[in-house]
Order: structure tokens, then C-alpha cells, then sequence
């Protein structure tokens, strides 16, 4: 009976296997869908700074370096043997560690693989690929201002 | 007492049928030959997996996995829980003895050639077993949320970002976003806790099922030896007993470990520190951490982080489908150059691990 069918409507199969084979095609993307959104953390908002006061002038020493936090990343800022101040992202550009001043060989130097930056941010030794990120610093007063360079 | 247990055993067996399992075990034999000293490794790494299980699921009677309060609770667990300081140290030691076992047992099995036909997926359980096992070692070294760790999953993480397409969101998808906070320690608690330890289970059935299934593999030299110049030993009770002997000399020398040499628990992580001087990764880690000081920032046209990484994932993949680029091994000849290889492989990690010691 049902062979009977089949040979009359050859097109009532590939109808069926059509809208079964796409049922079940989405209803495997709606429940993957939703699992594979899950899975992608969401932003948190209200974290973005552009400009954060850092401390007084005299906090700082000459030759020296301190981490400061801007908003959830870490900033470098360093005062010079010159008495000058520089400010740089601390996230190290090769594996994403937080670099520190070394005041012994006058560089910005990386714990994790040994890379060293310039004063100036630049890469100089090791696996870092690319410069520091600068930061703006202005002494407004007494104090100390760190600002995304625009 | 005996009368119960056999009339247990009768009540058991009349249901399933028991006697198919004990004269199966009655015949089963391990060959013995001048490689049989490897066949324990197998045997140690299970038992080591058996205690981490054990203590992992007593440190989450105290553990508590959050920023504020992962490091605290680590504190109590050491301090003030009786005996925590043991439990969390047996923890820390079998996971590092449990890596050591892993790869003797994973060296032994390569160099015996023990991978080839039939148990190519012996082998590829085993491998994926390992690799979870640095998953293992990778995502609970986070948990104390001390510095070390915070830094050595920075790295860890970053590695994966480097990784063209893929590589970001895979970073993301570890992390719980762009940076290595609470969320990263939740993420790696999960996967630690639950994840790996199901997926494992499920491997480690397929491995021992197929080991029962096939038994124990014999150097190629032996295979062609007449039946009656093999030498065997009854699995039930010789090997057992011997097996059981030697997780006793393994317990033994876990709570020497643990009691002698207690694990630290270092300075609580703080995003706005520097990377402290010294910082190394677990043992087991440090030769690629090592071979990344030395590859120069760019190397040809790429960027030279991402040559090491990709070079250490092909490497990675051949060594995982050995059984089948090796086919001599598979016909029964000898196959000189999978040797050369691993030789080559184990003398590249122990001395980049001395270097990265001694750097």
C-alpha cells in the first residue's frame, strides 16, 4: 500500500524528507544557538576612564616607577633620573604580564620572558613585538595626571 | 563471614552471571620481559588520578572559588581545618607526581612502540588523557588565586589569543572576558571540578576497557617467540599484588612529600602588581615557557610567539598520530627514526628544563 504511495507521489517524499531534514536542522540551531551565546562572557560597562589623577608630585621619587591603576588596566608611571614623567601601559606586548621599572639597569623590564623596553616604551631586548603603549602624563599643580594619548 | 560473602557472590551471580569476569581474570596474563617494569606506570598514574578525586572533592568541602575569597579559603583549609594542610599538599604533590607518571608511562608506551595496531585508540585515549591532564594542572594552579598563578595564567591564556582567527575567542571564552579576573577564576574552577574530570572518566573507561579487551602489548622482539618460549604471569593475583605493592611505596612517598615539603601558598594575586623576578611555570610547562625566552620577537614573516606556538602544536599533533605515520612499526619491523625522534624529544625537554631552572 504504502510502496503503492510512494512510486505515485515521488515528489510527497522529498516534500517530507525536506521539511523534516529543515525541522530538525533548526530545531538543533535553536537549542545549540542559545548554549554557544552563553558561553560568550558579557561586557561590563562603566569601567572606561580616560583620565586618572595618579598622586602628588612629591609621592613619586626621582628614578623610580609605580603602578597605577586606570580603570581595570594597569599604567606605568615612571619619573625620571631627569625628573621627568612618563607613563606607559604595564601590560607587557608579548604574553600579557605586567612589566616594572628597574632602576638598576634603568629599563622597563618584564618578569615573565625577560623582555625589555626604553624609557621611551620601546622594545629593545627579548620576545616583545611591539612598544609599550604611551600614556599623556601633565603635573597640574601638585598633582599628577595620567590621560589616554588622543 | 565467608558463608555471607558467598552467599552475596550466589545472590550477585545468579542476576549477571559473575563467573564469565572471574574466569576471565583467571586467564588473563601479563607477558614478562625486560620491558615489563613500564607496564606499572599505567597502573601508578591511575591510582594518582584515584587520590586527586579523593582529596579534590575534600578541598571542596572548604574551598571557595571567588576573587575575594579563593585565597582566604586556602588559608583556612591550611590553617585552621585539622589536617588541611595535608589534604591540600597530598593534592598539589600527586598532581605533579600524577603529570610524572603520566609521561613515563606515555615515553614507555612510545618507544616500546606499544601504540601500534591494534591499539592505536589505546594510544589516542591515553594522549588525550594527558593533555587533560595539563588542563588539569593548567586550570586548578589558578585556584589559589595567589600571584604565581595569576601571571601563569596570563601567559596561559594569552598563548591561545595568539593563534590566528580562532585564537581571540577561544581567549575570550577562557578568560570570561578581555582580562584575567574572578570571572577567569570561576571559569577554570569549572572546568577543573567538572569538565575535565567528566570527560576523563569517560576516556579513562574506554583506555582500561581496551587494555583488559587487548591486553598488554609485548616489544616487537618478543612477538615472533614460539608460544611456548613466552614467559607470563597470572594478572590475578601476582601482577595485582604487585600493582597494589607499589601504590603502597607511591602513598608512602606522597606523604613524605607532603608532610617534608609542604606546598607554599605564596602572595594573594593583585592585578596592579608587576610580574614578581623569578616567576617560572609548573615543571611540566617549563620547556616551552623556556623555548618562548629564546625565539626572537620576529622570525621571518611572522610574530615569533606565534611560530613557537604553532611549532609546539605540530609537534604536539605528530606525537598524537603516531600509530599512523608509523607503519613500519604496525607491519613488525623496526622503525629507527620514531626512536631518533623521541630521543630527540626527551633530551630537548630535559635540557630546556634545566635551562629554564637554572635562568
Amino acid at each position: 500500500m504504502s510502496q503503492q504511495n510512494e512510486v505515485q507521489n515521488p515528489g510527497k517524499r522529498e516534500f517530507l524528507k525536506v521539511v523534516l531534514g529543515g525541522s530538525l536542522a533548526a530545531f538543533t540551531g535553536s537549542v545549540l544557538y542559545p548554549l554557544l551565546m552563553y558561553l560568550k562572557p558579557p561586557k561590563y560597562e562603566g569601567l572606561e576612564v580616560s583620565t586618572v589623577k595618579a598622586g602628588r608630585v612629591d609621592e613619586f621619587e626621582r628614578d623610580s616607577g609605580k603602578i597605577i591603576k586606570f580603570g581595570t588596566k594597569p599604567v606605568l608611571l615612571i619619573r625620571t633620573q631627569e625628573d621627568e614623567f612618563r607613563a606607559f601601559s604595564a601590560i607587557c606586548t608579548h604574553l600579557d604580564c605586567t612589566v616594572q621599572y628597574r632602576k638598576d639597569k634603568g629599563v622597563i623590564w618584564c618578569a615573565c620572558h625577560n623582555g625589555t623596553y626604553d624609557l621611551t616604551g620601546r622594545n629593545i631586548a627579548g620576545p616583545p613585538p611591539r612598544p609599550l603603549d604611551k600614556f599623556r602624563v601633565i603635573v597640574q599643580g601638585e598633582d599628577v595626571v595620567i590621560s589616554k594619548n588622543v | 563471614m565467608k558463608k555471607t560473602l558467598i552467599r552475596v557472590y550466589d545472590w550477585v551471580n545468579d542476576r549477571v552471571h559473575l563467573e564469565d569476569l572471574v574466569e576471565f581474570l583467571g586467564k588473563k596474563y601479563v607477558p614478562v620481559n625486560r620491558h615489563s617494569v613500564w607496564y606499572y606506570f599505567g597502573g601508578v598514574s591511575l591510582f594518582l588520578f584515584i587520590i586527586q578525586v579523593i582529596t579534590g572533592i575534600l578541598l571542596l568541602l572548604y574551598y571557595k572559588g571567588s576573587e575575594e575569597l579563593a585565597f582566604e579559603s586556602i588559608k583556612i583549609i591550611m590553617s585552621k581545618v585539622t589536617f588541611g594542610w595535608l589534604i591540600r599538599s597530598v593534592h598539589s604533590w600527586a598532581a605533579n607526581l600524577f603529570v610524572l607518571a603520566a609521561m613515563i608511562h606515555m615515553f614507555s608506551v612510545y618507544f616500546t612502540k606499544a601504540y601500534r595496531k591494534p591499539r592505536e585508540m589505546t594510544w589516542l585515549t591515553g594522549m588525550l588523557m594527558f593533555f587533560l591532564a595539563l588542563g588539569f594542572g593548567f586550570s586548578g594552579y589558578l585556584l589559589p588565586w595567589n600571584e604565581l598563578a595569576f601571571f601563569a595564567t596570563k601567559v596561559g591564556t594569552d598563548i591561545a589569543g595568539v593563534i590566528p582567527v580562532i585564537g581571540k575567542p577561544i581567549m575570550i571564552f577562557l578568560r570570561g572576558g578581555e582580562d584575567v579576573t574572578g570571572a577567569t577564576l570561576t571559569r577554570l574552577f569549572g572546568f577543573h571540578v567538572a569538565v575535565f574530570p567528566g570527560i576523563f572518566t569517560v576516556l579513562l573507561g574506554i583506555h582500561l576497557v581496551l587494555v583488559q579487551r587487548q591486553g598488554m602489548s609485548e616489544p616487537l622482539a618478543h612477538e615472533d617467540r614460539p608460544e611456548g618460549r613466552r614467559v607470563t604471569m597470572p594478572f590475578f593475583p601476582n601482577f595485582l599484588l604487585r600493582d597494589l605493592l607499589l601504590w603502597l611505596i607511591v602513598l608512602n612517598l606522597l606523604a613524605i612529600l607532603a608532610v617534608f615539603f609542604p606546598w607554599e601558598l605564596g602572595q594573594k594575586a593583585d592585578a596592579f602588581a608587576p610580574a614578581p623576578a623569578g616567576i617560572k611555570p609548573e615543571w611540566y610547562f617549563m620547556f616551552m615557557f623556556q623555548t618562548l625566552k629564546y625565539i626572537p620577537a620576529r622570525l621571518f614573516i611572522i610574530d615569533g610567539e606565534l611560530f613557537g606556538i604553532l611549532m609546539f602544536g605540530l609537534a604536539g599533533l605528530l606525537w598524537t598520530i603516531v600509530p599512523f605515520w608509523d607503519a613500519k612499526s604496525s607491519r613488525g619491523e623496526k622503525n629507527r627514526l620514531v626512536s631518533y625522534v623521541g630521543i630527540f624529544v626527551v633530551m630537548y625537554i630535559i635540557a630546556l628544563t634545566i635551562l629554564g631552572w637554572q635562568s
